[in-house]
């Protein structure tokens, strides 16, 4: 059964080949079917590899699968080779479950778009990378990969591109990640020349035998990929990208933009692990960016009006507390909570694009309201994926994951109090903008009125997603035990001041505070949001949050314009001249040897004898 | 010897003078066959010169060149004068650059 690991890419692939070549001559039918089906079929090969995988563990709970030879030169010879490990096998089964069911859901949701087969091309071709990306058994294939999903994320953003503003925030998104895709690449050249291979356990193996702990080449490499990762994953400081990719459709945004893609930056780290573990210095830099990003996005997704910029920076939010988990050493914790983010996640986006279909694509929640009693099954499951999300204790799958980190993030080896404050903190605004939504959205008077219901196709996935929001977090303990096999245990080394219990008491508390706070503040007395908005310092901090802390600000004005100023000045330097005068000298030519066309035959016989006579003068008198 | 191409020289040049100067399509194509008659000649010359008959070969060549491009001009001509009812070559110059 491993061996047909091949195909679990291979579909997607073959798919979003024949859909990208022919797919506007197929019906509209056919072309779902293929998209979906496609998808369906490699997720059920994934379940059958995974069956395989645990009943029978091959050897060394590794089993690669050599393809071809890629390249060799030299020494150099990265293998086109799947590799599948405990690590890899959790983070495909999510890609293919979860993107299953949201192709499934996207069946309807672009049924009318006149693109929809494109969309789906462009979909399995994002499938078929990130699995590439996770099954990669070389850097260098696991780039190719980084770079698929990157490529699919632009051309997803832009999807609809007549409309401007898409295609700018598409640009932005591509030009922001490659700014960390340059350093990862760099972190690439780095580990290839002084370690010689860039297959990922060989490497991990000379790392750890040549570089002692804490070598400038080792905490070089890991800053860079940490680069890499901080640019896919959305991270403080380039997360700018992330909340203007919601332009795109939003099965896109569920999928890509908060299930699967901006996660890559998690496997990355967490495939490199032994790496961060020989460089404490870029693994505190983990832990900061971490839990400084989700400290920052969560109070901008406070303040957002639009449901899915919202989600956006609840994303990024998450994401910092998984880069907070590979940060303190808690790696099981990180893949775990990646786990049951993917499903609730995905879940809140798909919500939020049924609300937006039925209200005539209406972002704005401060226009919603009262959808409970006209949406039923959307308001259940966002209801479930919220209180996941935002961690109502001792039920939902978010709950246990986020606990464990916060937990971690006090006693692992590189954890500090002030990681498990900063957690703490994250999960009181959680909570805060979770339910703010939920009771913006569902409750309070009628907004706008239902134009359109979701059929069964869209419903059920919901459901399904419902279903392991709620009971992936029963998975604890088999996953994190299934995960030793790959990522080390938590080093538990601080457990004095505070109990595993006591930290989960004190998140309950933070839950039910913030679930208090949003109740009081969009639901029973709107009027004190207002007039907290209103007021001089909260409409200040309001509008600063509202334009993300002004990233977008100060890189407009440190890296945009100055690039803008120096693009026009340079317009017309040495080297534009010289081309402009060669260009002059041609025109100059043109025109003269344009008047000597006279179109008078006499002229041209005097020019055939003038021109005889000179030559045979030259060759007479030479 | 020197006399033969002295003749041919002035034939030549007259040839040549007259293509430049006049304007009627059919002094032109007539003083064409001034000028290549006065090649012929110098190959002739120069073939009785060196006693070879390669020059007097090469005179049969450039008269059956010039019967056919006498037959070409003298067909384009015709049709020039029915299309612009005129051979001034100078009023043809449409295809000026």
């Amino acid at each position: 059964m491993l061996g047909l690991l091949w195909l679990i890419p291979a579909l997607p692939f073959a798919s979003a080949l024949v859909l990208m070549l022919s797919g506007s001559r197929f019906p509209r039918k056919a072309a779902t079917a293929l998209g979906v089906g496609s998808i369906g079929i490699s997720a059920v090969v994934t379940i059958l590899v995974a069956a395989s995988f645990f009943t029978a563990p091959p050897p060394d709970h590794s089993y690669t699968q050599l393809l071809w030879t890629w390249i060799n030169v030299g020494g150099f010879n990265p293998e086109i080779a799947l590799r599948l490990d405990a690590l890899s096998l959790v983070m495909v089964l999510v890609v293919t479950f979860v993107g299953f069911l949201i192709h499934v859901y996207s069946a309807e949701f672009m049924m009318e778009d006149e693109g929809h087969s494109r969309f789906f091309a462009y979909m399995n071709l994002f499938v078929a990378s990130m699995i590439t990306l996770l099954l990669g058994d070389n850097l260098l294939l696991l780039m190719l990969g980084w770079e698929g999903v990157g490529l699919c994320s632009y051309l997803l953003i832009g999807f609809w591109y007549r409309e401007p503003a898409n295609g700018h925030a598409a640009r932005k998104a591509f030009v922001v990640t490659r700014v960390g895709d340059t350093l990862m690449l760099i972190g690439l050249l780095l580990l290839f020349t002084q370690l010689g291979t860039l297959q990922i356990h060989d490497l991990m193996q000379r790392a750890s035998e040549r570089w002692p702990a804490g070598s400038g080449y080792a905490v070089a490499a890991a800053l860079l990929l940490l680069g890499g990762a901080v640019g896919k994953s959305a991270q403080l400081p380039l997360q700018v990208w992330l909340p203007d990719a919601m332009a795109g459709p939003t099965p896109t945004s569920a999928l890509i933009h908060a299930a699967t893609m901006v996660t890559a930056g998690v496997y990355l780290i967490a495939r490199t692990h032994v790496l961060f573990s020989l460089a404490p210095a870029a693994q505190l830099a983990v832990a900061l960016v971490g839990a400084g990003t989700l400290l920052l996005a969560g109070c901008s997704a406070l303040t957002q009006p639009d449901i899915k910029r919202a989600l956006a920076y609840s994303t990024v939010s998450q994401i910092g507390y998984m880069f907070l988990a590979l940060g303190v050493g808690a790696w099981q914790a990180a893949l775990f909570h990646f786990f049951t983010h993917a499903f609730f996640k995905a879940l809140l986006f798909l919500g939020a694009g049924v609300i937006i279909n039925a209200l005539h694509d209406e972002h704005n929640i401060f226009k919603m309201g009262g959808l409970r009693k006209e949406l039923p099954v959307a308001f259940w499951t966002f209801l479930i994926a919220g209180c996941s999300l935002a961690g109502l204790p001792f039920f939902t799958a978010g709950f246990f994951s986020k606990d464990l980190i916060i937990w971690e993030a006090w006693s692992a080896d590189h954890g500090h109090p002030g990681f498990w404050i900063a957690g703490m903190v994250g999960a009181l605004l959680t909570s805060l903008y979770t339910f703010r939504l939920i009771f913006r959205v569902f409750f309070g008077p009628l907004g706008t009125p239902v134009t359109k219901r979701p059929g069964y196709t869209m419903t059920i996935p919901l459901a399904v997603l419902a279903l392991f929001s709620f009971g992936a977090g029963y998975l604890k303990e088999p996953l994190l035990g299934f995960l030793h096999s790959a990522l080390p245990a938590t080093i538990e080394a601080r457990t004095g001041g505070m109990t595993e219990a006591g930290s989960e008491a004190v998140a309950a508390v933070v839950f039910l505070v913030g679930l208090y706070l949003a109740y009081l503040f969009h639901l029973r007395k709107r009027s004190l949001a207002e007039a907290a908005v209103s007021n001089p310092v909260g409409s200040l901090l309001h509008r600063w949050w509202f334009a993300d802390w002004g990233f977008d600000w100060v890189y407009d004005k440190v890296f945009v314009l100055p690039f803008i100023w120096a693009a026009q000045i340079n317009k017309s330097d040495f080297i534009d001249a010289f081309y402009t005068g060669v260009a002059r000298l041609a025109d100059l030519f043109y025109r003269g040897l344009s008047r000597t066309e006279s179109g008078r035959l006499r002229w041209y016989a005097a020019g055939v004898a003038v021109g005889s006579v000179v030559f045979l003068a030259m060759v007479l008198f030479r | 010897m020197r006399n033969g191409l002295l003749l041919a020289g002035i034939l030549f040049s007259l040839g040549l003078t007259s293509l430049l100067v006049r304007r009627n399509l059919i002094f032109v194509l007539m003083s064409l066959e001034v000028m290549l008659n006065a090649a012929g000649l110098a190959f002739v010359v120069a073939g009785a010169r060196w006693h070879q008959a390669d020059g007097q070969i090469m005179f049969l060549f450039i008269l059956a060149m010039a019967a056919a491009e006498v037959a070409v001009g003298l067909a384009l001509a015709v049709e020039i004068y029915r299309r612009f009812k005129s051979l001034d070559v100078d009023k043809l110059s449409n295809m000026k650059g």
